[in-house]
């Protein structure tokens, strides 16, 4: 196999991986901090991909549809953190209420989706700015791809500069430990979360519309969006954002690879992974002893 | 006298069991009040209803003469409440420094800044780039009181301060709530331990399956053995 086709393989791996990073980070930022498994975190991916096919319709600009995503997506989930989500936290049987509520709202936000836009597929284009490739030597990339990978490493980084450089990053780590005493100090924790929640659905939303024109956008995206994130977060330790980047990476380059050399093996690769790193580290691979988590 | 804490007729409930029968008590400004009590007599379940971790069901919490009953937790540190948990609670995956920077969350201002925390507590400057979980059960502690002594608290709540400390740590406990008296600190404590309670408070009363059943000043305490034995003997 030539260097050359290795080299585009890793980097169309390295761009899946950075969709798949936003919406499996916005999944388990959520758990480590606000103890919520949001099964419902694949929604707002595919609810992003919509936002913003509607805003392209709007304004012909490609931008304007990817913040459009984002925006509408944080706020749907900001709005159904503050109106279902708190509800029900700290309830006995808050783990099951969590599932049994979230899934309903895939329910919902599908249903919702096929109402207001129809059953059929709906397709956006590239960007014209970014619709050519880049040649450098023998290895020729799309452009869109190459602006996806600049564009998550630019969410890593300013991920890491607030979680751990900024006031709110330290409430945030502070209250994934314990939550009730960051109270007490005065901080207004419902806020941080919904804050947080929707900050994350956001996340989610934009990788949504960012995909949008490399994928269809259809009901039922999100469920399959949720699957492979879920994947992401259980490698990766649940609530370890960190975590999550490196199982993305992984997941993402395995699915690129196992294409090329196991075709027909594919598309079970990335759960063979998972269940190879559950036989030897059942927590995840970046999760600490006794249960500590750190963001 | 200035009243800075006012627990009147509290009664308050874990689900339906009922833990506090009519508690009642005030400190004032500038003192150190001692809430005494045996293992699950309900010291803790008090202070976390003056907190409103567990709103009481029935009674009044008045903080400097204003009703805080239906406040949030954060809200009511906000106004003043201090609250140092029995378990300590640091924040164990951030630094010393920015487990007291936390403590600033109240927006509050008064005497205690970093620079203060720093020379009350010189061992909090040696670690402060450390992580919180590393240090000792004692250095914990004390880092626990600094962090919300950064909030400038009107009152400061210290729950069973003493428990699981060795008798050197309990010295130099005893020395730092000494000097906060001297700086004017108003405190409320909870013990079980008659020695330190004696050595700090200034009146106290006792605490009994969630029933006030005595109330003196500490002088008083002091000579009044068959109290002693009948409610606070282990």
């Amino acid at each position: 196999m030539s260097f050359d086709v290795l080299i585009s393989q890793f980097l169309g791996g390295l761009s899946v991986a950075m969709l798949l990073f936003l919406v499996a980070s916005g999944l388990t930022l959520i758990f480590g901090v606000a103890k919520v498994f949001n099964f419902a975190h694949g929604s707002f991916y595919m609810l992003g991909a919509y936002f913003s096919f509607q805003a392209i319709n709007l304004f012909n600009n490609f931008w304007i549809g990817a913040l459009a995503g984002a925006i509408g997506a944080g706020l749907i989930g900001m709005v159904l953190e503050i109106c279902f989500i708190r509800r029900i936290s700290g309830r006995e049987e808050e783990g099951a209420f969590q599932i049994l509520l979230t899934y309903a709202f895939i329910l919902i936000i599908d249903d919702g989706v096929k109402f207001i836009w129809g059953p059929a597929y709906k397709t956006i284009s590239k960007p014209e700015s970014l619709a050519g490739a880049l040649t450098v030597g023998p290895v020729t990339i799309p452009t869109y791809n190459l602006f996806i990978i600049l564009l998550g490493l630019v969410i890593v980084v300013t991920a890491w500069y607030v979680l751990s450089r900024t006031r709110m990053g330290k409430i945030i780590q502070a209250a994934s430990t314990d939550t009730q005493m960051v109270g007490m100090l005065g901080v207004n924790v419902s806020l941080v979360m919904s804050l947080l929640f929707g900050v994350a659905t956001a996340m989610g939303g934009l990788a949504g519309a960012m995909a949008a024109p490399l994928r269809t956008i259809a009901p039922g995206t999100g469920v399959e969006i949720i699957i492979d994130s879920l994947i992401v977060v259980v490698i990766g330790g649940l609530g370890n954002f960190w975590g999550a980047l490196f199982a993305a990476i992984l997941i993402g380059e395995v699915n690129a690879f196992g294409i090329l050399w196991l075709p027909q093996w594919a598309s079970l690769l990335s759960f063979a992974v998972m269940i190879v790193v559950l036989i030897f580290k059942s927590k995840g691979l970046f999760t600490r002893e006794q249960g500590r988590k750190k963001i | 006298m200035d009243e800075i804490l006012k627990v009147q007729n509290l009664h308050s409930y874990y689900g339906k069991s009922h833990i506090l029968f009519g508690v009642e008590f005030s400190v004032n400004k500038g003192e150190t009040f001692c809430l005494m009590g045996r293992n699950g007599a309900g010291k803790t379940t008090t202070f976390k209803s003056i907190v409103m971790l567990v709103p009481p069901k029935v009674g009044k919490v008045l903080l400097n003469g204003r009703e805080i009953n239906g406040l949030k937790p954060y809200q009511a540190a906000r106004l003043g409440l201090g609250l140092v948990p029995e378990d300590r609670r640091i924040f164990g995956d951030l630094s010393v420094k920015d487990n007291l920077l936390l403590g600033t969350s109240s927006e509050r201002k008064g005497y205690w800044d970093l620079a203060k925390i720093y020379t009350y507590f010189p061992i909090l400057l040696e670690y402060q780039d450390q992580l919180g979980g590393n240090l000792s059960g004692g250095e914990q502690q004390m880092l626990t009181i600094a962090r919300t002594l950064m909030g400038n608290p009107d009152i400061l709540l210290l729950d069973e301060p003493t428990e699981g400390l060795s008798p050197v740590m309990v010295k130099v406990l005893k020395d730092l709530v000494l000097k906060l008296k001297e700086l004017g600190t108003t405190i409320l404590l909870s013990e079980q331990n008659i020695k330190f309670c004696m050595a700090v408070a200034d009146r106290l009363v006792i605490i009994d399956k969630g029933h006030i059943v005595y109330e003196a000043d500490v002088e008083t305490f002091r000579a009044d053995e068959d109290i002693k034995k009948k409610y606070l003997a282990v």
